[in-house]
């Protein structure tokens, strides 16, 4: 292999980046990225200590009271950043413990799959000791025996990082048995899963990290009473976690200030946009930041295109127009729109883009990554993806959008097993919503007429 | 109880259910896939959706999955709401998109619970426009069809297949739209209970493949309430038929026994009822080497009765497979102290104290749904799958059951299948199994002892010992007998409800007095525990509450010249006794009247074979193991389609033939009047009057239908003989009429149900309409009258059997087998092909004594030919040997085992 | 002469398949993570995957008995994760993300330019047994965007321009 090759591809090679530089970044107001470095290398143990890491759980195990945890990060209402939103302290409120019951699991969803989003990548990569200081944690809260990162397997440098990470922290006594001298044993594996955006759903995740099919588990119980092999167990996303060691060493109040007025939903969030923008990245801004600021942070639409609609956090989140850019990216302001946060990740669709083809493409990925448990979604999303796919083409037949309006309804919250389906809907609903005329053009029209938009 | 609101109207439901269950039991109409009374909810298909309101004041309410949501006091839901009509209608539509519509030449076409939904929802145009997905077929096995086009993905058979019943080799493969349900290779489905996937499917996936080889429409075919004749177990059968062949047989539910499910030996099994070379007209033979020949059915009543008038003194050996009827009109024709039951002489000792030990033992004998609520087990000497194929399923039930234990601890329901299945893993209620092999509840046992008969007598006293001190000590325990003994005691004094299981498998006396000493020991600890004794055949106890003499004795008397003439019930004794001990006696009978169903090497060597009825032909009683006396009906007249057959029940035969001998005119005899008149000469079966209604049974003045009222073809099905179509058969022994005149419905309690259908409901989930709940009981009581009933007060132990000393040589251990170890069902095709292949098991060190390895080959005395199949811990100096292989070898007879020089396998 | 049940074994031979000594040592060690042996089953099977490029049919009975769990369960694990082949595929694993971001910024030129320059579609492999073409859902990289994974090299952006070069280092 040539040397101009060989460092070509070198050149190609993806590298998660953080889009603030380190001058930009400081511990009481960037506490999930301060710690990173321009040169994107990992900050292993050694620096991780130079820089306050294992402070908070120093200070957990020093005051030894799992339930001051859970107050805490209830005061603080961490929203669970994998996309529901859920308060991380009132699910750890929830985990079923002590009396009679057996200790139970603490899963991190490093499954990140949603199409659209990239954060979770990064603080694995790049801070691995962050993702365990906050496993530590919540294990404390919930008296859990063992901690697994899901890791999705295509995260082949996360797990390499990880795996490393995790012998540093258990050579330096934060993992294993009896740590720090506190009495209190934990420590984590990690294991990879094998495709299927569907392990990323809570109960699935358990389901797959049991050896199984990844069909999700219905609700109630919830995980916190029966999860994994049928013990409490508390499942968060990688970037909830991750909140967890500041929330604990600066308190709650802090927490909440660091969105200042913007929201009433606390904190930082790591941001990102995606799609045909001049600087796409991720950037760790107040929550409730709009999106009007972080596209202009990413450098507004690449070449001077004009914007048309916009994803606020993945596929599974409904469109949002341009006049909605003014909107606090919050869990509560967003979800007035019709919309939801998600995991907070922008995607931006330009004009020119058919929005027929884009929603085919999301409902491909849908119906795709369905786990064909339940009817609506196993037997409904591909009736959509058909009758997208004959409207794109200028097939379409009358009574087509009626139908895709009652598939897309049919398959809402509470019909459908678990939540994937629902993530279908929203997307083609708000499409169908703010650009009917779209898909209407595709009812036995030439293809042209549909794509122009 | 809870009350619900349902459409504004408000019912009394059971609160344990969930909605669906609830409403389905209250006769409302929910339609449902994923859903299974038996095996709870997942909520799947999303088909059972209604709206739910939270409190008074909601009246917005939103969706829910009805087998989903507790049915709990106060809720309010609607069935009929315009949003969750049409959703589930969008439900069906969805799982009808690559349905290939192929009913006109589906199988389960007519009984399809996929056609009944769809019509209960309305959905009736198409509007998918795009291709269908299509797929492979599987072969698996001789009993099972595999069309996997018309799967709806509701995932019953693999919850059945696996999380039911056990197996392992049934999986749900890919995902999304494209789930796959098949073997993980082709080839033969292993669960002997895969037959259930027939009914479990809600559609035509898995069909009969017995069935298919003479398909005949559900509406087509004539029914009768059948017991399964192919163990002691007694399930309860739907035969159907079509010109004079059963077609198939279904499951007929019964709330207490055999539930929605049946092994396959007694679905599967019937194929002997065809075989074309049945005798259908009595036959005389010169002697046993000439041609037989018909003979009409006065003939042969007159030549027969001939023959016995002239003999010195008759035996009459009767049979455990046959009715009591027939086993009773046997013992009126040679007289009480002529009478053998047919049963070799040790098999018999075992029947008669396990008649004893139900009574005296101080526990009573569940019904096999009771005993699914029993939290602790031990088996001794039984491996229940292979020797009454369904107790198996209700044991690993019962193990199962652990999970609904744990969930209550933590709220989750009942019903709540897959929850209920993460939360206890594979945690089960202890269950312990002495047997000296493998057995199909090995995985889900606590711990199997491999131990021969005698070991596992001795571990049964010591249990006995280790509960009850006032029990008698086994003397010379090694230290792990020991640990094994109060491992299991204390499992069982710990449970609520401990169930002590054995029976005759092994013909072992000890055995059974072990089993009687640890139940014995569990009742004086006031345990509310169970006892249950496994026999051998469908009507082993009802032929020991009737008692008479051994076969061995019969045997002898013909042998010793004390007697010149026997007749033979329904037995075939060469499947009892050596064959050199058969041969002897039946070749000093002078007359050797035969009468059965089958062409056995008895019905052979009989100079008068008379044809008897089978179970499809004839009504009768049989005892089953829990000592419940049940009817079953004649389903078809034989000689409706085929005038030339002269079959006629064997109590007929008997009665008519105890006639001609008194030289009377047989007169007309009816069921009712052989029913009572072997009631009033058994005390002991006294009550098998009541174990169904008589013959002057009507509803709404009725009699009931054999056959659906949408019955086709009724006129022309004789045409090719003759143009006129002549009467239905008509029925003097019972209140079932040949026709679809008469009652069918569901409405009026019932108890005898010849076949489940309901308006709407075609499929087997019409018996939901037959029930008092959903799962429950028949709302005209579960059929059968129980006839062994405890008997106060506490017998007393028995003394532990001397071990014997080590003998010279191999002994002979005869293992059940559900396929092939049984007499009849052994003559049907899809059983004989489904049959493994036989083979010895030794343990490691009498292989090596005999210088074999594991496949060799060896023969058995000198005579069959087998391989060698070693097992690990194994007893020593026992050759295990499949039963049914091997015709009148006796359990503990010696075997002679010979290396065959240069012979693989 | 008393023993305790075994596992539930498979009962079932696996085609001649001999599961790899160090395979099943390795199986073994990762059935220790968890609280049920079970849980290795995806492992196992991407164990089995990385010595033969896929999972042969033998390797399911192999697998379950290791595991001590039916053949029909571990086949059903092997057919629902994308990234267990159950068909023998090429040396090297092309990924192409075809979600939204990749969508929305050129995946669909890029995937062409794959198919013109490997002669297949997804799910194929080169007649060379060199190169298998297979859809991913998004890989995280969005901000990389149109991007695709060989083996385990993740690359984005990557134009139809990039693929030549790239290629050539997967022999
Ligand atoms: C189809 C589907 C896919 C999901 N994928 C992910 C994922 O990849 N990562 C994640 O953290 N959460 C994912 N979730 C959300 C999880 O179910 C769960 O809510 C989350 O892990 C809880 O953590 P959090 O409360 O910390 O966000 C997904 C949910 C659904 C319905
Ligand atoms: S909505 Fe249903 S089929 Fe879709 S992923 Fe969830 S459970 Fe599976
Ligand atoms: S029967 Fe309720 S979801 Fe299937």
């Amino acid at each position: 292999m040539s040397q101009s090759i060989a460092s070509q591809r070198e050149s190609l090679r993806y590298r998660s980046r953080l889009m603030q530089p380190e001058a930009e970044r400081h511990p009481d107001t960037h506490p999930l990225t301060w710690r990173l470095r321009d040169d994107g290398e990992v900050v292993w143990l050694e620096e991780y200590l130079r820089k306050d890491g294992y402070q908070s759980v120093r200070k957990a195990l020093a005051d030894g009271d799992p339930q001051a945890i859970i107050a805490t990060m209830k005061d603080a209402n961490v929203g669970g950043r994998g996309g529901g939103g859920f308060s991380a302290g009132l699910k750890w409120s929830l985990t079923l413990q002590g009396g009679d019951m057996p200790r139970g699991y603490l899963i991190c969803n490093a499954d990140e799959m949603e199409p659209g989003t990239f954060k979770d990548r990064l603080l694995m990569e790049q801070q691995p000791h962050l993702v365990i200081e906050g496993m530590i944690l919540a294990a404390l809260a919930n008296n859990s025996c063992y901690g697994y990162i899901f890791l999705r397997g295509e995260y082949v440098t996360a797990g390499r990082v990880l795996n490393r990470a995790l012998d540093e922290a258990r050579a330096g006594g934060w993992l294993g048995a009896d740590i720090n001298g506190s009495g209190f044993d934990f420590d984590i594996v990690v294991h990879s899963g094998a495709g299927r955006y569907i392990c990323g759903e809570e109960t699935a995740l358990i389901n797959s990290l049991e050896g199984k099919r990844a069909n999700p588990r219905a609700k109630p119980p919830f995980p916190g009473q029966s999860g994994a092999w049928g013990k409490p167990s508390v499942v968060n996303n990688v970037e909830t976690l991750c909140n967890a060691p500041g929330v604990i060493l600066n308190g709650a109040d802090w927490y909440q200030g660091l969105s200042g007025e913007r929201t009433g939903n606390g904190g930082s969030k790591i941001y990102g946009v995606s799609g045909l923008v001049e600087k796409p990245g991720l950037w760790e801004l107040p929550m409730g930041t709009t999106g009007a600021e972080i596209l202009d942070r990413a450098g507004g639409m690449r070449n001077g295109r004009q914007l048309k609609a916009w994803l606020p956090g993945g596929a599974s989140t409904g469109f949002l127009l341009p006049e909605h850019l003014e909107l606090a990216l919050d869990f509560d302001t967003v979800g007035k729109e019709g919309s939801r946060l998600g995991t907070g990740l922008i995607t931006v669709v330009p004009r020119e883009q058919s929005l027929v083809a884009l929603v085919r493409n999301l409902e491909e990925f849908f119906a795709r990554e369905s786990c064909g448990w339940c009817t609506p979604c196993r037997d409904g999303l591909p009736w959509t993806v058909k009758v997208l796919r004959a409207l794109e083409s200028g097939q379409g037949e009358a009574g087509d959008i009626e139908l895709l309006d009652k598939l897309a309804a049919d398959c809402g919250p509470a019909q459908t097993f678990c939540a994937h389906a629902p993530g279908a809907a929203m997307p083609l609903q708000t499409a169908l919503k703010h650009f009917r005329h779209e898909f209407e053009q595709g009812i036995s029209e030439p293809r042209t007429k549909a794509a122009e938009g | 109880m809870a009350t619900i609101h349902v459409d504004g109207q408000s019912y009394q439901v059971n609160g344990a259910h969930n909605l669906l269950q609830a409403c389905l039991s209250l006769g409302l109409d929910i339609p449902y896939f994923c859903w299974h009374p038996a095996m709870g909810s997942v909520g799947a298909c999303r088909q059972c959706a209604v709206r739910q309101y939270k409190g008074e004041d909601d009246d917005k309410g939103m969706l829910v999955m009805s087998c989903m949501t507790p049915a709990a006091d106060q809720t309010r839901i609607d069935i009929d709401d315009e949003e969750a009509k049409a959703f589930r209608a969008s439900v069906v539509e969805w799982l009808m998109i690559n349905h290939p519509h192929d009913c006109p030449v589906c199988e389960e076409g007519g009984h399809c619970h996929l056609q009944d939904m769809t019509v209960m929802t309305g959905h009736d145009r198409r509007r998918y426009r795009f291709q269908k997905r299509t797929r492979r077929n599987q072969f698996l096995g001789p009993f099972i069809g595999h069309e996997m086009n018309r799967c709806i993905t509701c995932y019953r058979c693999v919850r059945f297949y696996n999380d039911y019943a056990g197996g392992t080799d049934l999986g749900a493969f890919g995902s999304k739209d494209n789930v796959y349900f098949g073997r993980y290779q082709d080839g033969t489905l292993e669960s002997p209970f895969a037959g259930n996937l027939t009914e479990v499917c809600p559609t035509g996936v898995f069909t009969d493949q017995s069935h298919s080889d003479r398909y005949t429409r559900k509406w087509d075919m004539q029914f009768a309430p059948g017991i399964c004749h192919q163990c002691s177990m007694g399930c309860n059968v739907s035969p159907g038929e079509r010109y004079g062949e059963v077609r198939r047989i279904e499951n007929r539910y019964h709330g207490e026994l055999n539930g929605y499910f049946l092994c396959d030996r007694g679905r599967f099994g019937y194929g002997y009822v065809n075989r074309a070379d049945r005798p259908v007209v009595p036959e005389w033979r010169q002697s046993p080497d000439s041609q037989p020949v018909g003979l009409g059915v006065d003939d042969a009543l007159a030549q027969a009765g001939d023959a016995l008038r002239h003999a010195r003194r008759i035996i009459g050996i009767g049979s455990p497979r046959a009715s009591l009827e027939s086993n009773h009109q046997l013992q009126v024709l040679v007289g009480e102290h002529n009478f053998s039951t047919g049963i070799e002489a040790r098999e018999q000792t075992c029947l008669e104290l396990m008649n004893q030990l139900q009574r005296h033992a101080g526990l009573p004998t569940p019904t096999p749904r009771e005993m699914e609520s029993h939290d602790a087990m031990l088996v001794l000497g039984e491996d229940p799958v292979q020797s009454a194929g369904r107790l198996g399923l209700n044991l690993r039930q019962a193990a199962l059951a652990r999970c609904a234990a744990l969930g209550a601890t933590i709220g989750i329901p009942d019903w709540n299948a897959e929850a209920l299945k993460t939360l206890a893993q594979d945690r089960y209620h202890p269950l312990f199994i002495a047997w000296p092999g493998p057995t199909d509840l090995d995985d889900v046992a606590a711990a199997r002892y491999a131990l021969d008969p005698d070991g596992i007598a001795r571990l049964g006293f010591a249990v006995a010992h280790a509960i009850d001190t006032a029990a008698p000590a086994v003397e010379g325990l090694t230290s792990a007998e020991d640990e094994a003994a109060r491992r299991i005691a204390s499992a069982l004094v710990a449970a609520e409800r401990p169930l002590v299981v054995s029976g005759g498998s092994l013909a072992s006396r000890a055995v059974l007095e072990a089993a009687g000493s640890v139940a014995r020991a569990l009742s004086r600890r006031a345990k509310r525990g169970g006892l249950v004794l496994v026999r051998r055949e469908a009507n082993s106890t009802g032929l020991s509450l009737m008692g008479g003499q051994p076969l061995d004795w019969a045997l002898e008397e013909l042998a010793q010249g004390n007697a010149d003439a026997v007749v033979v019930l329904e037995n075939d004794l060469y499947q009892r006794l050596s064959p050199e001990r058969v041969d002897e006696a039946l070749a000093r009978a002078e007359v050797r009247i035969v009468l059965d169903h089958q062409r056995t090497a008895t019905a052979e060597r009989a100079n008068f074979l008379l044809s008897a009825g089978s179970f499809a032909e004839s009504d009768g009683t049989l005892v089953n193991l829990e000592g419940r006396a049940q009817r079953f009906f004649q389903v078809y007249e034989p000689g409706y389609m085929r005038p030339e057959t002269r079959i006629r029940e064997s109590w007929r035969w008997l009665h008519a033939l105890a006639a001609n001998l008194r030289g009377e005119s047989a007169g007309d005899i009816n069921l009712d009047t052989v029913v009572g008149a072997c009631a009033d000469a058994h005390p002991a079966l006294a009550g098998m009057v009541d174990a169904a209604p008589d013959a002057h049974y009507r509803i709404d003045g009725l009699r009931l239908a054999r056959e659906p009222h949408r019955y086709s073809g009724r006129t022309s099905m004789r045409a090719n003989r003759h143009v006129s179509e002549p009467r239905a058969p008509q029925d003097p022994d019972t209140a079932f009429a040949h026709s679809m005149e008469g009652y069918s419905g569901y409405q009026q309690p019932r108890q005898q149900v010849p076949f489940a259908w309901a308006p709407g409901w075609n499929s087997p989930q019409a018996w939901n309409k037959f029930t008092d709940e959903v799962g429950g009981h028949l709302r005209g009581g579960d059929p059968g009258v129980r006839l062994i009933h405890p008997v106060p007060g506490q017998g007393c132990y028995s003394q532990p059997a001397q071990t014997l000393e080590g003998t010279e040589g191999l002994r002979a251990l005869i293992l059940p087998r559900l396929f092939g170890g049984e007499e009849t069902s052994a003559r049907a095709m899809p059983i004989q092909q489904r049959e493994e292949e036989p083979c010895v098991t030794l343990n490691h060190d009498d292989a090596l004594r005999l210088e074999v390895q594991n496949g060799e080959i060896v023969t058995l005395n000198e005579r069959t030919k087998l391989p060698v199949c070693e097992q690990e811990g194994w007893p020593d100096g026992w050759a295990g040997l499949p039963a049914g292989l091997v015709a009148g070898l006796l359990p503990g007879e010696p075997v002679a085992l010979q290396k065959v020089a240069g012979d693989q396998s | 002469m008393m023993a305790d049940t075994p596992q539930k074994t498979a009962l079932i031979g696996s085609d001649g398949f001999e599961l790899d000594p160090a395979d099943e040592t390795a199986i073994i060690e990762e059935m220790d993570h968890y609280e049920r042996p079970q849980a290795a089953c995806i492992e196992a099977l991407k164990i089995v995957q990385r010595r033969h490029g896929w999972v042969p049919d033998g390797a399911i009975a192999a697998v379950a008995r290791v595991l001590g769990i039916g053949p029909g369960e571990v086949e059903g694990v092997a057919t629902f994760y994308s990234l267990i082949f159950r068909q023998p595929v090429g040396r090297h694993i092309v990924l192409v993300c075809d979600s939204s971001a990749c969508f929305l910024t050129g995946f669909e030129e890029l995937r062409h330019a794959l198919v013109e320059q490997l002669g297949i579609d997804y799910g194929q492999t080169t007649t060379d047994g060199r190169f298998t073409l297979l859809p991913v859902c998004c890989l995280g990289a969005c901000d990389g965007a149109p991007a695709l994974m060989i083996d385990d090299d993740t690359y984005g952006p990557v134009s139809p321009a990039d693929l030549p070069g790239m290629l050539e280092a997967y022999p």
